[in-house]
């Protein structure tokens, strides 16, 4: 048995297709993104090696409008820490409690996150449209004529108009992770603090969220790695317009590849997305580490 | 219980309601507003159920509007990718479990990466060598990063349950004369079905959803899955709904069909890939 499985050539024949898939597409594209970041390459003729260039440029050019497509996505990340992840926890909370209908409740909840972001995507245009969508409709019945609005046509309304899409869609999302960890919580705990007389708000301070704190973390650098990278829902919304309001780096490197053929730059944006998503995840596992 | 009990307790269902209705409606509205005709949708019905249900929509949708290639598309694609990844990750878990070698800890690790690598990652690499390649537009630019991306997920849920399987049954296969391979065949993949299942259905969801790869690899018509069909087709009909809606009802549905049976599989999936990602 121990020499049937310690078979050189058995071991290297099972291992191959995984290794080959996983390098070829995943580790040796990011190797490739770094390279022709230095470059300013249309992606047909000779790469010219310009060096650090087009990362300076990013930082400092206002054309092609970098800094402020991450400042968007920043505040994506801090909305949906703000006001997503308490949300998600709230419902949690009550539904680990465990009440009546808890898994009905739970299984609607998290139902949008399986639908297609194209498909939300869709769905929100039609409920934002100037005309005859949904949410104008009933602002309009209600009185509040003067309340509507091109929601996702104006600077000031945009970015707001394509969070909440966002937020509807992953609530669940955060929800179902935090239930998860509330669920772990050891019975006997929950039930020695209720003996002593603890009340749930309580019990929640200080037994269930110090317990559910790794679960916590994970979904903040979820939702903040999820902002940095979010595309989907935008293209579908906006398309980062209208005047690069709602511009986020995905949208923009998009943009940078198949609208400008600027290979290297859109690379730059790549690399640094993928450098920033690694760096925020790192910060947020030692704030929360310091916090113990 | 008392009064001041079940105040607080009628509040949090009031809540719980009210978010439920929230996640509900728009669903609700995209299935009737795709049997409705513009005159219902634009004022006379605009949220309630559709008066004259209009079916032809979904014909329209089908046929003018491509909906039925793009579905058959996106279930080629998803089909190949999740028996793609299956094969790949169960022969990869079979090596990282049971085989017999030094640094496999590491490899299992190295794999791990893969789950917080995004896809804009590779994107740029992947188009050039498509490209070059002359693969773009084909079943096969989706297929091979999809799996790929599917790979690390797939091999964490495959870990979990190989390592439950007895080592005996090995034994006693390696007794009766069984190989590696008839091991791997005959006696550990066919215990590994809830493994194949949450991975068929995580992998189906990543792909059946996906539109940035799809988008970028992908132009012709004859070829593009759901979520850009989609997009293309909200370009043809800005002011007709109903043949839209129909489209949405049409990619969704899958979805929540198999939701309404594997609930609870679909939402184990998820928690598993996050928390140990």
């Amino acid at each position: 048995m121990k020499k049937l499985y310690s078979n050189k050539g058995h071991i290297l024949l099972f291992l191959i297709p995984a290794i080959i898939l996983f390098c070829g597409i995943l580790i040796a594209p990011i190797v490739m993104s770094g390279y022709y970041s230095f470059f300013d390459w249309d992606g047909l003729g000779e790469k010219t090696f310009i060096g650090f260039s087009n990362y300076i440029d990013l930082f400092t050019s206002n054309r092609i409008g970098f800094m402020k497509a991450l400042g968007n996505s920043l505040v994506l990340a801090l909305l949906s820490v703000g006001l997503q992840l308490p949300l998600a926890l709230g419902l949690a909370l009550v539904l680990g409690k465990g009440i009546k209908g808890e898994r009905i409740f739970l299984s609607i909840f998290f139902m949008p996150v399986l639908i297609s972001t194209v498909v939300i995507g869709q769905l929100w245009l039609k409920i934002y449209n100037p005309d005859y969508g949904i949410l104008n409709v009933l602002l309009r019945s209600l009185g509040l004529e003067s309340w509507t609005r091109m929601w996702l046509g104006l600077r000031e309304t945009a970015l707001g108009a394509v969070f909440i899409p966002t937020l509807w869609q992953y609530v669940g999302y955060h929800m179902l992770l935090l239930y998860a960890g509330v669920k772990s919580v050891p019975k006997e705990l929950r039930e020695a603090a209720m003996l002593d007389g603890a009340k749930d708000s309580q019990i929640n301070r200080y037994i269930v969220l110090p317990y559910i704190k790794p679960i916590i973390r994970i979904s903040v650098i979820f939702a903040v790695t999820g902002s940095l990278k979010s595309f989907d829902l935008i293209y579908v919304l906006t398309n980062g317009g209208p005047f690069h309001s709602t511009e986020v780096p995905s949208t923009l490197m998009i943009d940078m590849l198949f609208l400008r053929n600027r290979y290297g730059m859109g690379s730059a944006i790549a690399v640094l997305l993928i450098i920033l998503c690694f760096a925020f995840a790192l910060i947020i596992n030692r704030v929360f580490k310091e916090e113990e | 219980m008392k009064l001041t009990d079940k105040i607080p307790r009628m509040l949090i269902y009031i809540g719980l309601v009210f978010w439920a209705v929230i996640n509900l409606f728009p669903v609700y509205w995209m299935f009737t507003f795709s049997l409705k005709n513009n005159d219902e949708i634009f004022g006379e019905n605009v949220a309630g159920l559709p008066q004259n249900w209009i079916w032809s929509n979904y014909t329209e949708a089908l046929k003018t509007g491509n909906m039925g290639k793009y579905f058959l598309n996106s279930g080629i694609v998803a089909v190949a990718t999740i028996l793609i990844t299956l094969a790949v990750a169960l022969m990869a878990t079979f090596a990282l479990t049971r085989l017999i070698w030094k640094r496999r800890k590491t490899l299992n690790k190295f794999f791990m990466l893969g789950l917080t690598i995004p896809i804009h990652a590779s994107i740029v690499p992947i188009y050039v060598t498509l490209s070059r390649l002359h693969l773009l537009n084909t079943y096969l630019a989706l297929i091979i990063p999809y799996a790929a991306f599917s790979l690390s997920m797939a091999i964490l849920v495959c870990t979990g349950f190989m390592n439950a399987i007895p080592r005996e049954l090995d034994e006693a296969a390696c007794i009766d004369g069984c190989g590696v391979w008839g091991i791997f065949l005959r006696v550990i993949v066919p215990l590994m079905k809830p493994a194949v299942a949450t991975v068929g259905i995580y992998t189906f969801l990543q792909c059946w959803n996906e539109l940035m790869f799809a988008n970028i690899f992908i132009s012709k018509t004859a070829l593009k899955t759901l979520p850009v069909g989609i997009q293309a087709l909200s370009g043809q009909y800005t002011t007709a709904w109903g043949p839209i809606g129909a489209a949405l009802v049409v990619a969704t549905f899958p979805t929540l069909f198999i939701y309404v049976f594997l609930s609870k599989r679909i939402q184990d999936s998820f928690v598993a890939g996050a928390v140990k990602g």
